[in-house]
């Protein structure tokens, strides 16, 4: 089936672009932009007074299958990503069976392709297991259609290790993606170190912890010419190192998630286990910093690092919770309530940053733009729609979001021309619901 | 007379009316101790569940005595693994509970915030017994009491608490509990063992006994041990003693008629020398009394405060 979007607002970061007109998609691609497109056998979909953009890309994701099923599959994972407007999805090589090996990278893009809803592009794990002992065949890997390395989860501890993965990878072509983390500074701790933990009677994690990882791994980048990426910044002094590094022509890149720039560690005083995440919650000062990194550039990129968990292992007291909190559902509407519409940055700003600016800086060919030719990845977004969290399709309920008042919901999402979502609901719910 | 929320859970929350009140039921309940049967009918029919996920036995048989002499029957349920390694929720946990129709439930856990996790979910009271590092209320009343009957007054007396307040839940509550009284607080220790963020309790804070103790009315140890997650923070308790152990020497910087207290078991000769700890200034067997007092207060006003 092809459609043809009617008078909505294009928008696409990529080229600029900001009119009031029609687009067709054609065989899984954009034929063609413009005033008063003829349907040409195409379904016409009336998207007046809505922005349509480049299908979103969510460039940190846990889809936790294999092997941890009981959290989320690829099936759950990405019909969450899709309700939440994204198209595209980067999932992180520590699910239960580690993706440190190219058949497990071939299971995920078999499942993705019976059972996903959206483009699913898999991380390779940087160290086999995640041990951080010995690296992975990153070409192998590379072969198998792997789109970054990462050990998210866990950090390359070892400054030897890290140095050589930069190398390495860079000879395959691949981005490096550090969970910056100094594990013996993190210890137990489950919330920010100051005020926060003395009150709440809980081991601290400095700052530091994250702050003196991502400036090695900025260094560590420097000295190899390795393309790197900061998952999940979240203090004051990693943005500092890391614009540092970026004037110093670095090739480092950086993202964000929408709880540092919503939240602060006060959504913890209660001990709400659904504010508890790595890295943690962190000052006033450095949600504010967060906001100005997205402002100046730094911070080039959103991404959810969705994280569902199960009941079982959030119930029970703080410090033994899981760390994380799904996302892949909320970030659309934080990001348009709490950047957009807070004032903190334009919405061609803010799209560019969950649309062109992963899929360069990943290499996604095709993705990020509404320009002639790139896939039909299209996201239809009623900006000032109210939502009220609460209902996930993910498997995961552990969002300290829920209850809140927010702007921006996906009315339509086509991927690869195909519609998955309209009115702001899967068009098949149950094509996906079972396996 | 009674308490606010239907749970007790830290010192952080109460008001200056609140402590007050439970220093005044506190101080009539002393006078049932004395009695040839020490029992008043105030809880009868009640239940009282003592849930210790960590072993005590002070805290554990202050609050069995409290609730009896209030004629409440009591339950002991040791409970020695924590919900996360034996598969039950909290809310298995409290559900099971409630079903139980219990009363009151004291709570004493490893882990910080368990229970007001475990208060959320059910209508019981929760009296927090210590969680963690976190707060051990009871053991700030007890102290409260304490220097309240020794000194008549709190409000601007200059108080030192010293030892190990990163870890020491009754040094967190005593903190929030003395501030609220209006006393004057200096923590004194070794800085890796102080944690950060205090200055903004308005607390004063000194890595020296000599200077920290000058002109203190009230001085409250906490216990010093060599745990596991003290290795990386404290040399050793012959290094903590020679530093901070409170002799009779460096008691003499103190207010002459200063009063030296313990809010827990004491480890004689690291954080207090035996001469002080059975010396004149020492009211530590008299907390342990009135501990017994404040913790029939606390049932009494959690019950509504009616006999």
């Amino acid at each position: 089936m092809d459609y043809l979007l009617k008078n909505g607002r294009l928008m696409d970061p990529a080229t600029g672009t900001d009119e009031v007109g029609d687009i067709l998609l054609q065989r899984g691609k954009v034929e063609a932009l413009g005033a008063d497109l003829q349907p040409m056998g195409a379904e016409v979909v009336d998207v007046g007074n809505l922005l349509v953009v480049p299908g979103l890309i969510d460039m940190h994701v846990h889809l936790r299958e294999p092997g941890r099923e009981d959290k989320e599959t690829i099936a759950s994972g990405t019909r969450a990503a899709a309700i939440g407007g994204f198209t595209s999805l980067v999932c992180k090589a520590n699910t239960g069976l580690i993706m440190d090996e190219p058949s497990v990278v071939g299971f995920v893009f078999s499942r993705a392709f019976r059972q996903g809803l959206v483009n699913v592009f898999p991380v390779g794990a940087v160290t086999k297991g995640l041990l951080g002992q010995g690296l992975t065949g990153f070409g192998s890997l590379a072969l198998a259609g792997v789109v970054a390395l990462s050990d998210d989860g866990s950090c390359v501890s070892d400054a030897q290790m890290m140095r050589s993965a930069l190398e390495y990878a860079a000879s395959v072509g691949l981005l490096v993606v550090s969970h910056a983390e100094d594990m013996a500074l993190t210890g137990h701790g489950s919330v920010t170190e100051g005020y926060t933990s003395t009150v709440l009677g809980l081991e601290g994690i400095p700052v530091e912890s994250e702050t003196t990882m991502v400036a090695r791994d900025c260094l560590l980048a420097e000295q190899t010419g390795g393309r790197l990426h900061i998952a999940h910044a979240s203090t004051a002094g990693s943005l500092h190192a890391v614009k540092s590094a970026q004037e110093r022509r670095v090739d480092v890149s950086c993202e964000t998630a929408p709880h540092y720039f919503s939240l602060t560690e006060e959504a913890t005083w209660d001990y709400d286990t659904s504010a508890k995440m790595n890295p943690p919650l962190r000052s006033e000062e450095d949600r504010r910093m967060v906001v100005s990194a997205l402002r100046e550039g730094t911070v080039s990129i959103i991404a959810s690092d969705h994280a569902p968990h199960t009941l079982e292992e959030k119930d029970i007291s703080f410090q033994e919770a899981a760390f994380g909190i799904i996302g892949l559902e909320t970030t659309l509407p934080l990001v348009i309530t709490n950047l957009v519409e807070a004032g903190h940055l334009t919405m061609m700003e803010a799209l560019a940053k969950i649309t062109c600016n992963p899929a360069r800086r990943l290499e996604l060919s095709g993705k990020g733009s509404l320009q002639e030719g790139c896939d039909a990845d299209i996201t239809v977004i009623d900006p000032s729609a109210e939502v009220v969290v609460g209902e996930f399709l993910s498997k995961g309920r552990n969002s300290p979001f829920i209850g809140e008042k927010l702007h921006g919901r996906a009315e339509y999402v086509f991927v690869g021309g195909k519609m998955v979502v309209t009115e702001g609901r899967l068009v098949d719910e149950r094509a996906f619901s079972g396996h | 007379m009674s308490l606010k929320s239907k749970d007790l859970l830290g010192m952080q929350h109460l008001t200056f009316e609140e402590i007050n009140s439970v220093i005044t039921s506190a101080k009539s309940f002393m006078e049932i101790a004395t009695r040839p049967i020490k029992k008043v009918p105030v809880l009868r029919g009640k239940t009282v569940a003592n849930l210790f996920f960590e072993p005590s036995t002070r805290t554990r048989i202050s609050f069995e005595l409290a609730a009896r002499r209030l004629s409440a029957d009591v339950i002991n349920i040791p409970a020695l693994i924590s919900s996360a390694a034996s598969g039950e929720t909290l809310t298995d946990l409290a559900k099971t509970i409630e079903a139980m129709t219990v009363d009151f439930i004291v709570v004493r856990h490893s882990m910080a915030g368990a229970p007001h996790q475990l208060a959320r979910q059910i209508k019981s009271s929760v009296i927090n017994a210590g969680d963690g590092s976190h707060e051990h209320p009871t053991q700030a009343l007890v102290d409260l009491y304490t220097t309240k009957e020794k000194k008549g007054y709190i409000e601007g007396l200059r108080v030192a608490i010293i030892g190990d307040i990163l870890h020491s839940r009754s040094a967190k509550s005593n903190i929030w509990g003395l501030k609220t009284m209006g006393a004057d607080v200096v923590l004194i220790g070794p800085r890796t063992l102080i944690p950060p963020g205090l200055e903004r309790l308005g607390v004063d804070i000194s890595f020296s006994m000599e200077e920290g103790l000058e002109g203190v009315d009230v001085i409250i140890l906490s216990r010093v041990e060599m745990t596991e997650e003290n290795r990386a923070l404290l040399p050793s308790l012959r290094e903590y003693s020679r530093f901070y152990c409170l002799t009779e020497e460096r008691l003499a910087s103190a207010k002459k008629d200063v009063l030296v207290m313990h809010s827990g078991s004491m480890n004689r000769g690291v954080e207090i020398s035996p001469q002080v700890a059975d010396g004149a200034y020492s009211v530590i067997i008299e907390q342990v009394t009135n501990g017994v007092a404040v913790n029939m207060a606390v049932l009494y006003l959690l019950a509504g405060g009616k006999k």
